[in-house]
């Protein structure tokens, strides 16, 4: 008798926490980011060549960098991506620690090869766009520096989950360092930008609210800038659905979704 | 038990672990010799390598220095857990009930005593080696005495980390040199400023702080990553 009075007042859960408590469990993830998969890539795709288009068709050519400017439509967001995606590994990573949620710690080990691949893309599109306007392809400049600093504290992360061979264990000693490298990141910033000041200020300020960029070459930057999410988030989950796959390969849902795929 | 016999009997733990350690370590003598050995061999490689100009080295010598204590450092952390964790007296420490933490900083402690403050009463010898500027020997003693702890701190969570790996020593430079990186740029930074006899004062701060904040914080770490190695 009590016993049903219970049931009956527990209270229904949300509709947001159901959803997220759905998306703890394997199966529906993967069911799931398969759904959306398709759609972030098609907004990846038109994003990026509406912002490609309108940065290196439409945009005026710099009166002082010349077209080799143009570069900072793939530097300039694979650069915050780099940053950002960090983050979110760590944020991940921190939940992962806390909660022991399986899909937070995919989540992050696979957003660490994705953010290595974005700080790549910056060291390499920065050093690119150097050899014109500095006259060599790598100064220790500041931006540059932390950026390779960056790149080394991925390397760690990435080496440390390949390293231990067994998966959970390996992603939480990885999320841990992720989250050393997070609380480490803001001092290795400053004290490296504080290193070598010779570096051009930071064109785009959201804080002073007037910019020195024309507003017909920051377009396309924004617009780029929103589109590389949308890839991170269609690799993202690209990426987790394989390594769910390949963890889970010996459960009866994976086998069955192998079945079904092949 | 009342909270004043329970702190009692942490110290007692505390100061009974690091009296072994020590012991252990000088037992190990020539173990205990190697980086210090490495130490004098790096830094000597530098005039081989760039040539003996006396006023070359005096501006590469605060760097130089400081890139021999990272490098000597990363070669004794292993050391750290090492036999503890393979002879089982790690878990052992797990299961016995005191804090993870207390027992990571006696570690971190005793890295830093046979470790770090060798580096630190070796750099006399090193300045005079890499003609180090004149009057910077006490700020580079100083941001060597703040920074040496520091990097057994930070160094701990990587020996952490990686200590259940056969060949964590290698793996175990790449973590744990990025994050060295600020103290290497505070400390040459102080006595670089000495050098130009600039007020340093403010660089000592920064480590001093640096230390504080990781001597509150690392221990923490580094029991989490073991308690994970160890799972």
């Amino acid at each position: 008798m009590t016993e049903e009075t219970r049931t009956e007042t527990k209270p229904r859960k949300n509709a947001f926490v159901l959803f997220i408590h759905k998306l703890g469990s394997p199966p529906w993830f993967y069911g799931f980011a398969g759904k959306l998969i398709p759609w972030l890539w098609l907004i990846f795709g038109v994003l990026a060549a509406w912002g490609l288009y309108l940065g290196l068709v439409k945009a005026p050519t710099d009166y002082l960098q010349g077209e080799s400017y143009r570069i900072i439509y793939i530097h300039v967001p694979s650069a915050w991506m780099s940053w950002m995606i960090y983050a979110v590994m760590a944020g991940l990573g921190f939940i992962n620690l806390v909660w022991r949620i399986r899909i937070t710690e995919i989540l992050a080990m696979s957003s660490a090869p994705i953010g290595a691949a974005f700080t790549l893309v910056a060291l390499a599109s920065g050093s690119l766009w150097g050899r014109p306007t500095w006259g060599t392809y790598w100064v220790w400049d500041a931006r540059l520096t932390s950026e390779l600093v960056l790149l080394f504290l991925y390397l760690g992360v990435i080496g440390l989950y390949n390293a231990i061979d067994e998966p959970r264990k390996a992603a939480r000693a990885a999320c841990l360092l992720a989250l050393v490298g997070v609380v480490n990141l803001p001092i290795i910033h400053f004290s490296v930008k504080w290193w070598n000041t010779l570096h051009q200020p930071s064109s785009i300020s959201f804080t002073s609210g007037s910019s020195s960029i024309d507003p017909s070459m920051l377009w396309p930057l924004l617009i780029m800038a929103t589109a590389v999410k949308f890839y991170y988030g269609a690799s993202l989950l690209a990426r987790a659905r394989v390594k769910l796959l390949e963890q889970d390969k010996r459960k009866t849902w994976a086998k069955n979704v192998i079945r079904e795929g092949s | 038990m009342s909270t004043g016999q329970a702190t009692g009997s942490m110290g007692r733990a505390f100061i009974a672990l690091l009296r072994r350690d020590l012991l252990l370590a000088f037992r190990r003598r020539t173990e205990l010799l190697f980086p210090i050995i490495f130490l004098l061999v790096v830094v000597s490689l530098f005039p081989l390598g760039i040539g003996p100009s006396m006023e070359l080295l005096a501006r590469i010598s605060p760097g130089v220095i400081w890139i021999a204590a990272l490098l000597s450092t990363v070669i004794s952390l292993d050391a750290m857990f090492r036999s503890d964790f393979e002879d089982g007296t790690l878990e052992q420490f797990v299961i016995s009930g005191h804090p993870l933490t207390l027992i990571a900083l006696a570690k971190i402690l005793t890295h830093w005593l046979v470790a770090g403050l060798p580096i630190v009463l070796l750099t006399p010898l090193l300045a005079i080696w890499m003609n180090l500027p004149e009057g910077t020997l006490g700020v580079i003693l100083l941001t060597l005495l703040l920074g040496t702890p520091v990097l057994s701190l930070i160094g701990s969570i990587g020996v952490g980390l990686t200590i259940s790996l056969k060949r964590g020593g290698q793996l175990l430079s790449l973590l744990v040199f990025p994050l060295y990186v600020p103290i290497l740029i505070i400390a040459t930074a102080a006595v670089m400023a000495a050098a130009d006899s600039l007020p340093y004062t403010q660089f000592l701060g920064l480590q001093t702080a640096g230390l504080i904040v990781t001597l509150t914080l690392a221990p923490f770490a580094t029991a989490a990553a073991l308690k994970i190695s160890l799972s």
